[in-house]
């Protein structure tokens, strides 16, 4: 090859590297305003709210005096949500997933559930607690109950376990699939001898993921008529005696974490601004610990799989 | 187009024992649709009891989807089609009668794939699922039925103290002999092969094809090739297939040796395909 050739060669990699390099820095400031923004938010609550934070922030109900106030119906409130929220999600989720990937038949009433699977992610929460507020609250007859709330945050996160379910589902090869099949397996037994296990912790994330979302919601708990100060908690689930298990905390009136930062970041005085930013700093370390713990057991769960 | 090569008259002199060999399985004039793309035209042939029939052909020519069909496979997927019969013998059942359900055909008649696929499961857990799929649930039956199966596949002494280990720390030859197994353990009719060693180095690609040689002491076998040398060697019959259909069907000698259609010589010699 000439001399010239070769030099022209390399001016030309030259001016389609400057590309890379452009993009590049492109996606670093693009990615450092996103991170940064997070980072002066997250610090700022740090800031204020830190200082508020101890055991009592914890163990008090709502006050009228901003330095005994605390967080206790609240969290106790939307742990309970939670738990109803997960366990109406999750079967339903998974079941509808499964449904969909593996015993559907492939026609146009498939086709159209399948695509309002995937636009009911992008249903403002708003719609879903009005959906609530009819269904749960006045026709079912649940009131304004931690049932009700968490029946509501269950329809929000659907899609998104549905969708992680089949996603899951769909990572699996087709050999596998085909190797229980060939083995004389129903339907039911590769599902559950073998989708379900090798899917688990994508759909473990997904899950998490949605409950993550739905811990931070406030407009559907708003519209289901949570109260905005609440000096009690729910009846115990766990009873002396027989039979030791109750589930009137179900229909229990409850405020949930979202909406007491509300509360206090409307009053005027600038102590329950404190409050508000501790309680929002606990809320933001609730829902970065489920993440973690979806990453965790992503990589967990995935090492023994390797197609 | 050839005579109905399935039922042309066997050659005497070269035809491996005839009066000992009877049929496992006539397939009679079967065709298969894709939705309306038709991937077989019309077959007919025989499967000869516990001997080894080679399908070889070029890509696309329909080999595999013939292989699927002794399984049912193709019922997992939605618009496809059978036309015409396989029957089984010795019940002379068409197994691809609607009326028979797929899953006891699968329980009948086993398949090893292409690519190695063993579940992320233990090496013991994988023999076994065949037999926990039939409701098997004595551990001392399962241990028995393992231990003979991996025996059979040629891979017990290498795995027997490690049984609980994950299938995939072996490597993709002792897979593929683990899948081999884990069909063998169900003690199938007829054991279906699809490309067993197209994704294996050759010493890997050797002890298949020998393991498959000693196989056919019990049972039938099928099995689907790219590679003619392979069909040469271990099957004892063969039939060449070209764009759906069979062009000839005849003891493995007599196709590599003195093939009755052009067709099927040109292929053979490398000149096509």
């Amino acid at each position: 090859m000439k001399d010239k050739d070769l030099s022209e060669i390399r001016s030309i990699i030259a001016r389609h590297k400057l590309w890379d390099f452009i993009f590049m820095i492109l996606g670093v400031f693009v990615l450092m305003i996103a991170v940064l923004t997070f980072m002066a938010l997250f610090s700022h609550m740090l800031i204020d709210g830190m200082p508020r934070l101890s055991l009592d922030f914890f163990t008090s109900f709502p006050s009228r005096r901003p330095g005994s106030a605390g967080i206790l119906s609240a969290w106790v409130g939307t742990t309970l949500v939670m738990l109803v929220t997960a366990a109406a999600a999750v079967p339903m989720g998974i079941g509808a997933g499964i449904y969909l990937e593996e015993y559907a038949p492939k026609n146009i009433i498939t086709e159209i559930i399948e695509i309002n699977v995937t636009n009911l992610a992008g249903v403002p929460s708003i719609i879903y607690g009005l959906l609530a507020l009819s269904l749960f609250v006045h026709q079912l007859g649940f009131g304004q109950s931690i049932l009700s709330a968490g029946l509501a945050l269950a329809l929000l996160i659907l899609p998104v376990v549905i969708v992680a379910t089949r996603e899951a589902i769909r990572a699996i090869p087709v050999v596998i699939r085909e190797g229980a099949y060939a083995l004389g397996a129903t339907k039911w037994q590769t599902v559950w001898d073998h989708l379900l296990p090798y899917s688990a912790a994508g759909i473990l994330t997904g899950v998490i993921i949605g409950l993550a979302r739905a811990i931070g919601e406030t407009a559907p708990i708003i519209t289901i008529g949570a109260l905005t100060f609440i000096a009690f908690l729910p009846p115990s689930p766990i009873k002396p005696d027989f039979p030791f298990i109750s589930f009137e905390w179900l229909m229990a009136p409850f405020t949930v974490m979202p909406i007491q930062m509300f509360n206090w970041v409307s009053r005027p005085e600038e102590a329950f601004q404190i409050n508000a930013a501790a309680a929002g700093l606990v809320l933001v370390v609730m829902t970065l610990t489920m993440n973690a713990l979806a990453i965790y057991l992503r990589y967990r769960m995935r090492k023994n799989l390797k197609w | 187009m050839v005579d109905n090569p399935a039922f042309a008259p066997m050659d005497e002199d070269s035809a491996p024992d005839i009066s000992t060999v009877r049929y496992k399985s006539e397939v009679r004039n079967l065709s298969f649709y894709y939705g309306a793309f038709s991937a077989l035209k019309n077959i007919s042939m025989m499967l000869h009891e516990k001997q080894v029939t080679a399908l070889i052909g070029p890509s696309g020519c329909g080999k595999s989807t013939f292989l699927r069909c002794f399984n049912r496979m193709h019922d997992l997927y939605p618009g496809n089609r059978y036309v015409g019969e396989i029957i089984l013998h010795p019940d002379n059942v068409n197994i691809l009668s609607r009326s028979v359900d797929p899953i006891e055909v699968r329980m009948r008649i086993s398949m090893v794939f292409q690519k190695p696929n063993p579940f992320p499961k233990s090496i013991y857990e994988n023999v076994a699922y065949g037999l926990r799929v039939r409701g098997v649930r004595q551990r001392a039956i399962l241990d028995e039925k393992v231990e003979e199966a991996l025996r059979g596949a040629a891979l017990w002494d290498e795995v027997k103290d490690r049984l609980n280990q994950l299938a995939y720390n072996l490597s993709g030859g002792q897979q593929q002999r683990l899948c081999i197994a884990r069909a063998l353990a169900t003690d199938p009719e007829i054991l279906l092969f699809d490309e067993p060693t197209s994704a294996l180095d050759p010493i890997a690609t050797a002890s298949i094809e020998e393991l498959i040689t000693d196989l056919k002491d019990k049972v039938t076998i099928l099995i689907v090739t790219h590679n003619m040398q392979q069909a040469a060697r271990v099957s004892d019959y063969t039939a060449y297939m070209y764009l759906g259909e069979l062009i000839e069907f005849d003891v493995t000698d007599t196709i590599f040796i003195k093939p009755k259609n052009k067709q099927t010589e040109d292929y053979i010699t490398g000149r096509f395909g």
